[in-house]
Parts: structure tokens; C-alpha cells; sequence
């Protein structure tokens, strides 16, 4: 028990402080890299949630595709060093008196409001989802379940690989 | 058990660093990490809410590994344009980008 809540604050915390430092980072390798750690703690919180299934599909879509790619592009775009980017003080600074009273404002609301069943440890039970019970809710067409939107979504990827290709290709 | 709103204040961090790093980025891959990170807090949420207040329904997760995926294919769009905008303008700095043609 107290484990668990030992890895959830180290997980916490590594999430705020490579987040932080992604958005900061002058160096876009290094900005990827702590995107990547955000990422793979996150794979931790849905691990910690009992959601076996998404933490492996945020580690094999996200860490693994999506940071190849942020990668890549990084690669060809940096020509001359990339550092080239200058501060912009009057947008930092509205960015941070935007983000310090966001992060106020939805503290506030969270710990001021009472929701149902978040102190109940028996509910949010510790059993893993069967991975049977998620390809028949993904693959069927009852009440529920969603192979439209697992259709339409294939062929969104399809539509966004053939763009990719179109937009990227050398002419 | 973790208390629900640990879960909720991680994510919105990680949501307003995401909207920080939006307004005060020049680089365009930057931009688009920042807006990882906030899809990324959106999908923390939605699992969070999933399990803690519905832990017999599915649908939260759903809604996380759906927008995963959706996320994964905007991002190869945006890098494909990403790279054509380099090889047009030659940098990706969002101060240097204000035509629509050349």
C-alpha cells in the first residue's frame, strides 16, 4: 500500500519535472528526450490504474512510434545548431501568469470538490481488465462497444499516412 | 489507494506546462510536443475518471486508447508538414512563417 503510494509520487514527480524541463529546453534533442520520460511515466500511471492494456499501447504507440518520429523530424529541420531561438519576455511572461493561475484555479476545484466514490478503496478495484473483454468491446456493436469508431479510425490513419506521404515526398 | 485528486493535479501540471510551453515556443516541433503533453493530460484524466468513478465500465479507457491513436496520426501529419515548411522556408520558426505561397 504504502508502496504504491511511493511510486505513484516518484512517478509524480518525474512527470512535472520532464515536462517542465521539455517545454524549457533549449535543445530540441534534449526537449524530445524528457518528452519521452513523461511519456514512459505516464505508461507508470496506467500501470498503477490496473490499465495493463493502455499502458503497453501508450509505450508502443507513443515511446516507441511517436518519439521516433519527433526524432526524425528534429534531425532534418536543425540546420544551423539549434539553439537558434531567442527568448520573447512579454510571452513568457503571459504564459506563466496563464499557467500559474490555470494550475490554481483547477487545484482549487479539484481538492474543493466532492466526488463520488474517490475515498472507496473497494471500488476501484485492483483486478487487471481481461484482454478478451476489451477486444469484444472494441470489435463489437452493441450498447457500448465501438467497432464504428475502430473503423473510422482505420481509415483516418490510412487517410493521414497517404497525407503524409503526399505532403512529405520530394518533388 | 491513491486519493483521485493526486491523479487530477499531476495531469493538470502536465496540461498547463503543455499550455506554457504553447504560448512561449517559437520552435514548431516544440509546439508540437507542448501539445503532446496536453493530449497526454487528457488521457491520464479520462482513465482516472474511468477507473475511480465507473470501474465497471470501459468507456474512459476507450476514450484514452482512441485518442492515442487519433493522436499519433496528427502528429505524422503535423511533422510531414513540418518538413515541407522547412524545405520551403528554411526554418520552422513561427515568426518566419507568414506566407501561404511563394
Amino acid at each position: 500500500m504504502i508502496g504504491t503510494l511511493i511510486v505513484f509520487y516518484i512517478l509524480a514527480a518525474v512527470i512535472v519535472v520532464s515536462s517542465v524541463l521539455a517545454v524549457t529546453s533549449r535543445r530540441m534533442l534534449r526537449a524530445a528526450t524528457f518528452l519521452l520520460l513523461v511519456l514512459i511515466s505516464t505508461a507508470g500511471l496506467y500501470l498503477l490504474l490496473n490499465y495493463h492494456f493502455l499502458a503497453v499501447v501508450q509505450l508502443s504507440v507513443y515511446a516507441g512510434g511517436i518519439l521516433i518520429l519527433f526524432i526524425f523530424a528534429i534531425l532534418l529541420t536543425s540546420s544551423r545548431g539549434d539553439r537558434t531561438e531567442a527568448h520573447d519576455r512579454q510571452r513568457m511572461v503571459w504564459g506563466i501568469v496563464t499557467v500559474v493561475a490555470g494550475i490554481g484555479i483547477t487545484t482549487w476545484v479539484t481538492l474543493k470538490h466532492k466526488f463520488l466514490y474517490s475515498d472507496n478503496p473497494t471500488i476501484a478495484g485492483d483486478q487487471q481488465i481481461p484482454v478478451s473483454r476489451i477486444g469484444h468491446a472494441l470489435m463489437g456493436t452493441d450498447k457500448y462497444e465501438y467497432l464504428l469508431s475502430f473503423e473510422a479510425l482505420s481509415i483516418l490513419l490510412l487517410a493521414c499516412m497517404l497525407g503524409g506521404i503526399l505532403i512529405a515526398r520530394k518533388r | 489507494m491513491i486519493p483521485m485528486s493526486h491523479y487530477l493535479i499531476v495531469s493538470s501540471i502536465m496540461f498547463f506546462v503543455g499550455v506554457y510551453g504553447f504560448i512561449a515556443r517559437k520552435n514548431l516541433l516544440a509546439v508540437l510536443i507542448s501539445i503532446e503533453l496536453i493530449l497526454n493530460s487528457v488521457e491520464i484524466n479520462f482513465s482516472v475518471f474511468n477507473r475511480y468513478l465507473y470501474p465497471d465500465h470501459l468507456e474512459g479507457m476507450f476514450f484514452s486508447l482512441f485518442g492515442i491513436a487519433i493522436s499519433a496520426a496528427e502528429t505524422a501529419v503535423a511533422i510531414a508538414i513540418i518538413i515541407n515548411i522547412y524545405r520551403v522556408a528554411g526554418n520552422i520558426d513561427v515568426r518566419h512563417i507568414d506566407k501561404l505561397k511563394h
